[in-house]
């Protein structure tokens, strides 16, 4: 039994319960800090012994998983670390079919790790996680 | 409910929107462009200050700390990407966007 005190909170939580997430990021990269929020959220939670279960990329979010982007290399390289993300802790990375034909994205230029699918699975991620976080606008 | 809110209340309603939804007890969280809303003595000072009769409110403080912001309204917590998983875990989210 491990006790957490947050700050500035009464309550204490007794019995640490190791949720299962699912995260819906609907912005790009480089251009909203959502990208950067939902990861540095999502290690922060795998860090902590939860499980990530998938990330849905919705909208302009398609393009955190394109194999195309190649940032200077001081800078995060945010598409490879979610692909380390999914190969070393099994997160899905998984791309909206509708949202990546509008901007060119096919299978071939996914991410190793992530792929393409229906909006339909935004649904089952939010029925067999514990919790759904949305990053975006 | 954890609520979370990422907008700067000086461009987006999220916060107040929120505010009237919000539950006695319900944790508040701001990240990213959100945590305009507690730097300390602006226009929605008030709002926070009777937002926190009935929630603890919380700002990330990585966020925070990008902004440049030192000083948040009496006693906004700030807390890392840590406290926000520990958030996470006790409730869960709405994500005002």
């Amino acid at each position: 039994m491990r006790g957490t005190a947050l700050p500035g909170f009464s309550a204490t939580i007794l019995n640490s319960e190791k949720v299962k997430i699912g995260i819906l990021l609907k912005e790009g990269p480089y251009n909203h800090q959502a990208a950067d929020t939902a990861y540095k959220f999502a290690e922060a939670a795998i860090k902590k012994g939860h499980t990530v279960d998938a990330v849905f990329l919705y909208n302009d979010g398609v393009i955190n998983a394109t194999n195309l982007t190649d940032p200077p290399q001081d800078d995060r390289n945010i598409a490879a670390r979610w692909s380390e993300m999914a190969k070393e802790h099994g997160v899905e990375i998984l791309a909206c079919i509708a949202a990546s034909k509008r901007r060119g994205i096919t299978d071939d230029l996914m991410i190793e790790g992530g792929s393409i699918t229906g909006l339909g699975t935004l649904t089952d991620i939010a029925i067999r996680n514990d919790r759904l976080l949305t990053f975006g606008d | 409910m954890l609520h979370t809110i990422n907008t700067s209340p000086f461009e987006s309603p999220a916060m107040e929107e929120c505010i009237r939804f919000v539950q006695p007890g319900d944790p508040v969280l701001f990240i990213e462009n959100g945590v305009y809303a507690v730097q300390n003595g602006n226009r929605f000072s008030d709002a926070i200050a009777a937002l926190q009769k009935t929630s603890p409110v919380y700002a990330l403080q990585p966020d925070l700390d990008a902004r440049g912001i030192s000083s948040v309204d009496a006693e906004v917590k700030g807390i890392g990407y840590d406290g926000f998983v520990d958030l996470v875990e006790a409730h869960q989210v709405n994500s005002w966007l």
